[in-house]
């Protein structure tokens, strides 16, 4: 608000504290330019080359590395594979978060211990995660060796080598690392709503269902809606975890996009398409992000960000 | 004045190595005899530049970060250096990765160092058509006699060299001889056909018969390459690899191959999304029976293995079987090393000293196991007269198909561009895991081609 006011009213003594204002910003906007905008705006210069990282840049081609990812069936299967892993983390991953969030959320004894473990995957890094995984899943090994042991062996599967379950593997194991991560945004959502509110709803009749259901549930929207959010860019831009695993393998079955730039730009040494798809990469963030800021997000922060187109 | 006369000891000099070299090549068995002119020519060399003693500072990126060959590197550059007091050699030892990362960092600045670790082939000629080497064609002609040809032309790219080589190995198929006894095989195949049929025998056996990496891709490529090279012999090959057709029915024929081994369900457990060194561990641990790897297979499989010793004395080596019907030579073999590449602003002193580094005294030393009946030697030396009676009896037998070989193909994925390498690694791994045919290989590889052209 008190931006709006300041725009019409310029005088000596304002202009001393936007000098000020500048002078403070300056580090870390000399930063954000150098290792942000300028990189971006490179790749998007690059993207537009037949360029393999050594020569000078000369053959230019234009919107060509654009029209080949998209018409390549390679880089669609890598998109689908996204759009996977994001449609099962809002469907299986949030919910689960959520039930535990209001599962531990309640009083009752080692409570505490219990968040802790729910919230210590997600303190390991991805690339040690996908190792210790990649372990684990190995032919005849401990997975394996479990489920037999305990009359499962016949659902035992090539958890990594198999093209139709490689990404469902891949899937549980990401809701592994994060659903602790969104579990406790959505606790700490839970702890501020007053009690007194649902308690209202219960002497007034409701059931414990309806209580969360049309009480609770809407009051935590906002965290939840980060929490999807949060969710979203997560599964967009998705490397760590396949690359350590699977390398986009086997046969390409768990490429992303992420994975596929890499593998073009640094393996394939074609710098220009690898950059072509990083550009496309930040374009469905951007938009993503800028969408979701708009339309969904937009009652959480009205005032803030709205508040400007008038 | 100075110029013509500096030029005039310069021809004197290369006459004076072109006539020690001949010798060399002449007589290959008086290694040691041959090897004293070259250092002690070194001194003679001294005084005619002392007209102008100008300092000399050669930069040389290696990669051999473990020993003993960071000091054996270390040890051929002091010597160098004590011989002549004007030049300094710069050593940085890089990891591979990190090499390979600020090397392409340099390159891009135009700045080459003088000397550096290079695997021939499609990425150095990538470099080369950048204008980042140097071509050293003629700077070695008089003593270039003394490499093998075969191992010289893996860095050579349109008839200009850019660079020589101190290791060069082939590609085999390693075998554990206890398990063939149980599977009642008593040669090593030499055909395909016996081949397919001995993994039948292991089969029946209950040995896992091939051990391949479906994650990594490139150890199943080198096998279908040996399909195509026996199908379609060395000459077609070049063929397909420099007009990008690969549309040919030799090209199918060698995938009609693999179908046909897939079809005997040859491979380790979980083969899909094994890495390399899964595969050498089942080797290593006795587990599977065979594997078609290169002359680092041995140090490998004993790394990996369980017991850190692998399968000992039981390791066999046999050349790659010929294909019956096939067009080429049962010798021909798929193989590659490394070698020392020359940056495009290389003084004469850096090649002089590469001469130097490749002397059969100094190759030897690369090519010495650190005990007798070792598999742990740097590197199988390409330089002719060189013979290290140590080495283990199947590395023997490696660097006897070497030389029997009239052609070696780099393996396939370094002869091409990098993009080319990982499009042919692509096709070629999903055919071995069973989601691909002999036709979409060759058709996929033939469509990156074109579009790499």
């Amino acid at each position: 608000m008190n931006a709006t006011q300041v725009g019409p009213r310029t005088g000596g003594r304002l202009s001393a504290k936007w000098v000020t204002i500048i002078l403070f910003l300056l580090p870390g906007l000399a930063l954000y330019l150098l290792f942000v905008l300028f990189p971006v705006v490179q790749a998007a210069r690059y993207s537009l080359y037949n360029w393999n990282g050594l020569q000078p840049l000369t053959d230019f081609v234009g919107i060509k590395n654009y029209v080949d990812a998209l018409n390549s069936d390679v880089f669609q299967n890598a998109v689908s594979h996204n759009v996977f892993i994001i449609v099962l983390s809002l469907t299986l991953q949030i919910p689960f978060s959520l039930f535990l969030a209001v599962l531990l959320n309640r009083r009752f004894y080692g409570r505490a211990l219990f968040r802790l473990i729910f919230f210590l995957p997600y303190v390991l890094s991805e690339a040690i995660t996908g190792i210790v995984f990649s372990l684990f899943l190995q032919p005849s090994s401990m997975m394996d060796t479990t489920m037999q042991g305990v009359g499962l062996g016949g659902f035992v599967q090539d958890w990594l080598g198999d093209t139709g379950f490689v990404m469902i593997t891949l899937f549980v194991i990401i809701s592994w690392k994060y659903f602790g991560f969104h579990m406790i945004i959505l606790m700490a959502g839970l702890q501020g709503i007053p009690r007194e509110i649902e308690e209202a709803a219960l002497i007034d009749g409701a059931g414990r269902w309806q209580a969360f259901r049309h009480v609770t549930l809407p009051l935590l929207g906002p965290t939840l809606r980060v929490s999807v959010f949060l969710s979203m860019i997560g599964a967009l831009q998705l490397f760590d975890m396949v690359w350590v695993m699977t390398r986009g393998g086997p046969v390409g079955a768990s490429n992303t996009m992420a994975t596929l730039m890499f593998k073009s730009g640094f393996q394939e040494a074609d710098m220009g398409y690898g950059s072509a798809l990083a550009v496309i990469l930040f374009i469905f963030a951007l938009v993503l992000a800028l969408a979701y800021q708009r339309f969904v997000l937009r009652r959480d922060i009205e005032g803030a960000v709205t508040a400007f187109n008038g | 004045m100075r110029f013509p006369k500096r030029l005039l000891a310069g021809v004197a000099v290369l006459a004076i190595v072109a006539s020690a070299c001949s010798s060399t090549a002449a007589t290959p068995t008086a290694a040691p005899a041959t090897q004293a002119p070259a250092v002690t020519q070194a001194p003679a060399v001294t005084p005619a530049v002392t007209a102008a003693p100008k300092a000399v500072t050669i930069e040389w990126w290696h990669i051999s970060t473990g020993q003993p060959g960071k000091s054996i590197f270390q040890g051929i550059a002091d010597a160098y250096m004590a011989a002549h007091p004007n030049v300094k050699i710069n050593i940085t030892v890089l990891e591979n990765e990190a090499f390979k990362t600020k090397l392409a960092t340099v390159m891009q600045s135009g700045t080459p160092p003088d000397l550096f670790q290079s695997w021939g082939g499609g990425t150095m000629a990538a470099q080369a058509d950048a204008g980042m080497l140097q071509d050293i064609t003629s700077a070695i002609a008089p003593w270039s006699a003394t490499v093998n040809p075969g191992a010289l032309g893996i860095y050579s790219y349109k008839g200009k060299v850019y660079g020589v080589p101190w290791d060069m190995g082939m590609i085999g198929v390693w075998y554990n001889k206890a398990l063939f006894t149980k599977a009642g095989i008593s040669a090593p195949p030499t055909t395909w056909a016996d081949f397919l049929a001995d993994v039948g025998k292991l089969k029946t056996a209950g040995v896992v018969p091939l051990a391949i990496a479906g994650k990594d891709e490139w150890p199943s490529m080198h096998l279908w390459t040996y399909l195509i090279l026996r199908m379609a012999g060395y000459d077609a090959l070049q063929t397909m690899i420099q007009t990008g057709n690969w549309n040919t029915p030799d090209c199918t024929a060698a995938g009609d191959q693999v179908v046909a081994l897939n079809k005997l369900s040859p491979y380790q457990p979980g083969y899909k999304s094994a890495t390399y060194d899964n595969e050498a561990a089942a080797v290593g641990n006795g587990q599977a029976a065979m594997e078609v790897m290169g002359q680092w297979a041995p140090g490998t499989e004993i790394n990996d293995s369980a017991n850190k010793k692998g399968i000992g004395d039981n390791l066999g080596w046999f050349p790659f079987p010929m294909v019956d019907g096939g067009k080429g030579d049962p010798n021909d073999g798929v193989g590659g090393g490394n070698g020392i590449a020359v940056g495009k602003n290389a003084p004469p002193e850096a090649i002089d000293f590469l001469k130097f580094f490749n002397s059969v005294y100094n190759a030897q030393k690369l090519e010495e196991p650190s005990a007798p009946g070792g598999s742990d030697s740097m590197g199988l030396s390409p330089v002719v007269g060189v013979t290290s009676t140590d080495l283990s009896a199947p590395l023997q037998l490696v660097l006897a198909g070497r030389d029997k070989a009239k052609h070696i193909q780099l393996y396939l994925d370094q002869a091409t561009s990098p993009a080319m390498g990982t499009a042919i690694n692509d096709a070629t791994v999903a055919l071995f895991l069973g989601a691909s045919d002999p036709t979409k290989v060759c058709a996929a590889i033939t469509t990156a081609a074109a579009k790499n052209k």
